[in-house]
């Protein structure tokens, strides 16, 4: 059971509810094939660095999950007969990387409840 | 009196390039992985053009200019930086 991070654009032509159901999409799958959703986070709708098909703004969106090293060449079949998706890129987490996302999510979390704190 | 010309004196010495003891900057602060997902760290190792920086210039070690340049790859792969540009800055 390997970690992965997977990155996905979306293109900014969908509307937010079907932005939202590729996303759902994509999370069934997952965790239908066994993997174990770690993390996820969307960026929301951000300005690409280059236009790509002739878009210059996407839908980020990270997953972060745990599964079988087959599961990944299945899941970027998915990704590429998408029409809506953009780019992904999946990587694999070695543990620097693991620790460091751990460490990024906790920050957030404690900055998070400074804030509701103060107000 | 052909002594006194060659003898020039300068009011402040000059500033010979002083050689700065260059240091890779993620094993002095214990960096072990870069994150392909901030460019805004990753900037810091391209150059205006959007070049990735030569290891003489910033210099890193071996093991982390490989991490770095990966890290930047990566990033352009997504769209978080660009593969040319000018005055990025």
């Amino acid at each position: 059971m390997n970690q992965y991070e997977t990155v996905f654009i979306l293109t900014p032509v969908l509307s937010e509810d079907q932005m939202k159901e590729a996303v759902k999409k994509y999370e069934g799958y997952l965790k239908q094939n066994g993997a174990k959703i770690v993390h996820q986070e969307n960026w929301g709708l951000r300005k690409l660095a280059y236009p790509i098909q002739k878009k210059s703004t996407g839908f980020y969106h990270v997953f972060e999950y745990k599964t079988e090293g087959t599961l990944i060449a299945k899941l970027e079949t998915a990704f590429k007969r998408d029409e809506r998706m953009l780019r992904f890129l999946t990587v694999k987490l070695d543990k620097h990387a693991i620790a460091y996302n751990e460490k990024k999510r906790h920050k957030k979390k404690e900055e998070k409840t400074e804030e509701t704190k103060e107000s | 009196m052909a002594q006194a010309s060659n003898e020039i004196k300068y009011l402040t010495p000059i500033a010979v390039d002083t050689k700065k003891k260059k240091y890779c900057r993620f094993r002095k602060s214990r960096i072990k992985y870069i994150d392909y997902k901030d460019p805004n760290f990753l900037l810091k190792f391209v150059n205006e053009q959007g070049k990735i920086l030569p290891r003489r210039v910033t210099g890193t070690s071996t093991k982390y200019q490989r991490k770095v340049a990966q890290a930047v790859k990566r990033a352009r792969h997504l769209a978080l930086m660009p593969y040319v540009a000018d005055l990025l800055k």
